[in-house]
């Protein structure tokens, strides 16, 4: 089965997830878009490497994570001004859990676990409303 | 080789028809490329270490007295993360009816969860096992593991 031909490969990504296995596969599936990517286990860590000056097109960040959750990571991130594409990607699925995801900052949400048609459908919106 | 690829195809569109696997394991076979070509094995192989650790940990805090159902459940949560993962449809399921046990703190309720999700997870595991093993047979024999496609 042949990936699309690295129609993204000048966006950058970061994922945000304490789980190694989806750790994994986010990142295989950014890859295989041509995304470079980089991978932090938890909310704080997604904060600081912003601390730090780094900047990415889309992050995909979890919600349950020890240390810094989700939420808290998407709220300091927008009060720090990171205008980033933020899509929630969790396992949680009450209206009021993601409901309180969505107001913390994301651009948009989606079920765990993330598929390739999914991932495309991001990335597409990302690339069309940056052309570069 | 007609045979063994015959055979490989026909296990594995077993392992989805009987609900062992899911399309979320499809999800991972596609993402199998040149550059990586054990992706599904290492995949499973963290899923395997993940689970064998978790199933422990339930199994150790259902004989604790008082049960901590809260541990328990936050265990189940992420059995269930990792099952949906890798695709592991009958576990993931075992793992929904698991979490209304703990809820209900009900722990006859969740022993007779864990054997189920011991008994699934063990098929599970040798039934990959098997068919990893399929796909290395005709790797051997043909250069490249044929796509589910």
């Amino acid at each position: 089965m042949a990936s699309p031909q690295n129609f993204a490969s000048k966006l950058t990504a970061l994922v945000v997830d304490d789980h190694k296995i989806y750790q994994k596969v986010h990142q295989k599936m950014l890859n295989n878009f041509g995304v470079k990517s980089h991978v932090v286990e938890n909310g704080k860590e997604a904060v600081d490497i912003h601390w730090h000056g780094k900047k990415f097109d889309l992050i995909l960040m979890d919600m349950d994570m020890p240390i810094m959750n989700g939420i808290e990571a998407t709220k300091e991130l927008r009060a720090m001004g990171v205008c980033s594409t933020i899509v929630g990607v969790t396992s949680r699925s009450t209206e009021e859990e993601i409901l309180k995801f969505m107001e913390a900052g994301l651009d948009d949400y989606q079920e765990k676990p993330l598929t390739i048609p999914k991932l495309t459908s991001i990335l597409h919106k990302i690339i069309n409303s940056n052309p570069i | 080789m007609d045979q063994l690829q015959r055979k490989l195809r026909d296990y594995e569109a077993a392992m989805f028809q009987q609900g062992f696997l899911d399309d979320q394991f499809s999800q991972l076979q596609k993402l199998q490329d040149d550059s990586s070509p054990d992706f599904v094995i290492e995949v499973m192989t963290m899923f395997f270490d993940d689970s064998e650790k978790l199933l422990n940990n339930i199994s150790r805090a259902l004989e604790q007295i008082p049960v901590n159902f809260k541990q328990i459940d936050a265990y189940v949560h992420q059995q269930k993360g990792s099952s949906a993962s890798v695709g592991a449809a009958r576990v993931k399921n075992i793992c929904a009816t698991f979490r209304s046990f703990c809820e209900a703190q009900n722990r006859d309720g969740c022993v007779s969860c864990l054997q189920q999700l011991q008994k699934e997870y063990s098929q599970l595991k040798k039934n990959l096992q098997y068919l990893f093993r399929l796909q290395q047979e005709f790797k051997a024999a043909a250069g490249s593991i044929p796509t589910g496609e």
